[in-house]
């Protein structure tokens, strides 16, 4: 089977009901390898609901989600994670009293190998992966321009470095499809246009897929070369920027009728 | 990234050098005339030095509140007393020395701190599905539940084992050192505290330092980071608990008799989960050198306040106070709460490569960040 | 038939206590959320002040339980200076994790003030009988007054809340701030208002159960309330915490597990009995039987 022709990310009738409200529902979304595809739609549709279910947060009611082609459902989130998904958080997550590469080093557990007990007797291995780590957790540092503040207190960033090292975590992860909610949220101009450059910066150098929810529309148009726009849980248009911006659904779901 | 290793290694040299000095010293207790009084503070300084380390890796790094911690130690002491009682009783050894008596003694320690670590693994398992209250209730609860279930052993009560009946107090001890043997003994403790801090400081530096304290800092994103929470905070309680136990051993090799008082929630004496809970808050959660030092630093002051001659000297309503210094000790830890939250030490941890190294280029006062001193491990 | 009467009604009396307890602790950390370990300690206050004005009432020819009312003001002052001088700052710096440690702290601070002050000393003290004594009969077995009486002032206290949190707009604020205290601030609750009440509510009615407590099991010492005050936990955990009703029920169930199983399986057991229903509920439903499930915004 040919590796290009099988998607990163398949959702299929993904749905989700609290109680008796269907906060998502008939989900279908495919990305393919290296896209960047934008989700978006008004406040309270369900797109970090969606983040939620692709990430294993919560159980989907119905539907399958396939991530190269392996059902990720009912994965705990750790899980999904290894199977391949990252994603960063609407409200900023660090882990604030650690620092800004401790942050970073703390997304690669999953990947060290040694045990407990190379890790008490201080073994030539354990020696080895720790300096892989910190050269590993410096080039991600180095790309969002973090690397002299590797020993700072994650919280004593500021905002927009915070949201870059978010990103920087999630990269170091090793994921196939990274999951951006809200990148841009309380972000000026310039460090808008900086995060652009940071995302395509990562697909050239890494060539993951990306699915992002934003509501800055400038980034999305300019970055996204796909785009699903979701109200009350349901999927009311998909396209290219152009189109979307056209249709006239999308309009009506923003600004009413 | 040369010169960290030379730091690395160069802090690793002086620090096993000032440890195999401070060994030698204690094994050489008899020799400096060392009283059996003053040994007996040691050995009791030793292991609430591993109780509030160990806690700390629990309450500090993981950022879980424990509350029965000296449970885990109590599960350790009759562990290591009821063994090695039994190796007496089976004729392995009469006196307590020679080789087969270190033999026992090795496998007693190891024994109470794996049996604490299960009772950990036990415990840590409820805790997971539980959220920073309740879980402390719960540690409490379990902490009170193990005492109970002590009560009731009948082979852990008066003569103990196959001549035990359930009660409180345990009064035969394969260990339980009296007067010289406790002098001459004084290496042991010393060698194990230092050994177990080391392990709990080589813990926090690696892997399993990042991923709890990721867990403690915010958990949902470390889950999302790839991190197995559950699998993490299981092993910390365990670890932790472990560490307790070879402390429970400690306690079991210099009391003759012991009794589940001893490791309650409350207690009258300082021994108990709360009060090494004091400690550990009072050091600085997330400071193993906070946590060594509020040890010292609270064992002396009960130690003065119980026995010191300046307590009949105070007038007498301040005299009361301090004939229940738990009270001293709550406001002090209220008010340490309310206005230095982070403790004493915060999450600074001592360097003796950094400090001597200071001392010699003449960088005093040059104020080293906490990651620097990470570097030194 | 005897022994069980006896423990039924043995668990009724330690029931109707642990409801009463109970109801005031599911208030407060309804509320703001923080396990009160002091609330235990709030009856220990509550008796000892018993203790001094009872023989007074005694002397002057008034029902001696008409001290109830000095034990609610004394207490209500302690929960309201614990809440102003130890609670609020911080809750203001502080984590969850060291508001419960603060919250353990007042604890030992009472207990040991209590053990300190001559007046109140390490002794404990009587206080002899509040209400008549004697009681209804079966089989050998007694359900004294003092019980009877217990069972319906938890009633009627449970009522009297319930009724006040549904229908008062103090009631309505104080529900307010526990669903949500940023919304509530914007709504023009003064929160800390809000909360320093409640602490003097909740407090209070560890007067009434101190009273209750005193009356069937008449002496006072410094760590009455901390074994009263944990089982009262687990109540209102199990009836579901922060639900008035559910701390009721599940006073009742815990005097009754404890009772049942120190009478037919071993009395130094019961109390690891009742932390394993702790433990059984927090694993299986951690709302309790009564209460609502809120997990975290993600």
């Amino acid at each position: 089977m040919n590796e290009a022709s099988v998607p990163v990310l398949k959702a299929e009738h993904l749905g989700i009901s609290f109680g008796g409200l269907k906060a998502v529902s008939d989900f279908n979304m495919e990305i393919r390898p290296g896209e960047l595809v934008g989700l978006i739609g008004p406040n309270g549709a369900g797109k970090t609901t969606v983040f939620n279910l692709l990430t294993g947060v919560y159980k989907p009611t119905e539907g399958e989600i396939y991530l190269y082609g392996k059902l990720i459902n009912g994965m705990r989130t750790h899980e999904t994670v290894a199977a391949g998904i990252a994603r960063t958080f609407q409200n900023i997550r660090l882990f604030s009293q650690m620092s800004v590469i401790d942050n970073v080093k703390a997304a690669f557990t999953k990947d060290i190998k040694y045990g407990f007990g190379a890790a008490i007797f201080r073994t030539p291995g354990y020696w080895r992966t720790e300096k892989e780590l910190d050269d590993r957790a410096m080039e991600l540092l180095g790309i969002f321009g973090l690397e002299d503040k590797a020993d700072a207190p994650a919280s004593s960033l500021p905002y927009g470095q915070q949201r870059k090292l978010e990103i920087a975590r999630a990269l170091a992860t090793n994921m196939k499809l990274l999951l951006l909610d809200e990148p841009a949220a309380g972000m000026n101009p310039t460090e808008t246009s900086e995060l652009l450059s940071c995302i395509n910066t990562i697909r050239e150098k890494f060539g993951i897929a990306i699915l992002l929810i934003e509501h800055d529309m400038s980034l999305v148009m300019n970055v996204c070369q796909r785009i699903q726009v979701i109200n009350f849980g349901q999927t009311i248009a998909a396209g290219l920027p152009g189109e979307i911006a056209a249709d006239p659904e999308v309009i009506r779901a923003y600004l009413g009728s | 990234m040369t010169n960290r290793n030379e730091k690395k290694a160069g802090g690793y040299l002086l620090n096993t050098l000032l440890s195999a000095a401070v060994i030698v010293l204690a094994a050489m207790a008899p020799q400096l005339g060392a009283s059996v009084k003053g040994v007996t503070i040691l050995w009791q300084l030793c292991y609430f030095i591993i109780l509030a380390c160990s806690l700390n890796l629990v309450m500090g790094f993981l950022g879980q509140l424990s509350l029965g911690h000296c449970g885990f130690m109590g599960v350790g002491a009759y562990a290591a007393a009821l063994i090695s009682l039994a190796f007496q009783r089976a004729g392995i050894y009469t006196e307590k020395s020679g080789a087969a008596f270190m033999l026992v003694l090795l496998i007693c320690i190891l024994a109470a701190g794996l049996l604490a670590a299960l009772v950990g693994l036990l415990v840590g398992i409820p805790a997971l599905r539980m959220k920073g209250d309740y879980l402390a209730i719960i540690t409490l609860g379990f902490g009170l539940i193990i005492v109970n279930i002590i009560n009731n052993l009948p082979f852990c009560g008066m003569g103990g084992l196959s001549q035990g009946s359930a009660a409180p107090a345990l009064y035969a001890n394969g260990l339980g050192f009296v007067a010289k043997q406790l002098v001459s003994y004084l290496w042991i403790p010393v060698v194990l505290t230092i050994v177990c801090v080391a392990a709990m400081f080589m813990f926090v530096r690696s892997k399993y330092g990042r991923a709890i304290m990721a867990i403690r800092d915010n958990e949902i994103a470390a889950a999302a980071s790839g991190i197995d929470v559950s699998h993490y905070k299981v092993l910390t309680f365990a670890v932790g608990a472990f560490f307790a136990g070879i402390a429970g051993a400690i306690f079991a090799m210099c009391s003759s008799t012991l009794s589940t008082a001893s490791f309650n929630f409350t207690s009258s004496s300082i021994l108990n989960s709360t009060f090494i809970v004091v400690m550990v808050v009072i050091g600085g959660m997330g400071s193993l050198t906070g946590s060594s030092a509020a040890a010292v630093l609270l064992y002396l002051l009960n130690y003065t306040i119980k026995n010191g001659k300046w307590v009949h000297a105070l007038p007498l309503f301040m005299r009361q106070a301090f004939a229940y210094p738990m009270l001293v000790y709550s406001i002090v830890m209220v008010v340490v709460i309310i206005f230095r939250p982070h403790g004493i030490f915060g999450t600074y941890e001592f360097s003796l490569y950094n400090s001597v190294s200071e001392l010699f280029s003449g960088k005093r006062g040059k104020k080293v960040p906490v990651k620097e001193a990470a570097e030194n491990e | 038939m005897g022994a069980f009467l006896t423990a039924l009604f043995t668990g009724l009396r330690l029931g109707s206590v642990y409801a009463l307890v109970a109801l005031g602790y599911t208030m407060v950390y309804g509320i703001i959320k923080l396990i009160n370990f002091a609330h235990g300690d709030f009856i220990m206050v509550g008796s000892y002040t018993l203790f001094f004005t009872v023989p007074v009432l005694r002397e002057a020819g008034v029902p001696a339980w008409l001290g109830v009312i000095a034990a609610m003001l004394v207490c209500a002052a302690v929960g309201m200076a614990t809440e102003l001088m130890a609670y609020r700052p911080v809750r203001k710096t502080g984590t969850n994790m060291t508001a419960l440690i603060t919250a353990i702290a007042v604890s030992l601070i009472l207990e040991n003030l209590a053990q300190a002050i001559p007046a109140i000393g390490p002794n404990p003290r009587t206080v002899n009988s509040i209400f008549a004594s004697g009681g209804v009969s079966l089989s050998g077995a007694t359900l004294s007054w003092a019980t009877l009486i217990t069972i319906v002032v938890s009633l009627v206290v449970m009522f009297v809340l319930y009724s006040f949190t549904r229908g008062t707009r103090l009631g309505r604020a104080m529900r307010a701030v526990s669903e949500d205290k940023q919304a509530a601030t914007l709504m023009g609750i003064n929160v800390n208002s809000t909360i320093l009440i409640t602490f003097g509510i909740g407090a209070g009615l560890a007067g009434v159960a101190a009273l209750m407590y005193v009356a069937q099991y008449p002496a006072a010492t410094n760590v009455m309330g901390t074994t009263l005050g944990l089982y009262a936990f687990v109540a209102a955990v199990l009836g579901g915490i922060g639900s008035i009703p559910g701390a009721m029920l599940g006073g009742f169930v815990i005097g009754l597990v404890y009772s049942f199983s120190s009478a037919y399986i071993s009395s130094s057991l019961a109390s690891t009995f009742v932390y394993l229903i702790l433990i059984a509920v927090l694993l299986i439903k951690p709302a309790g039987m009564l209460g609502k499930n809120i997990g975290e915004k993600v």
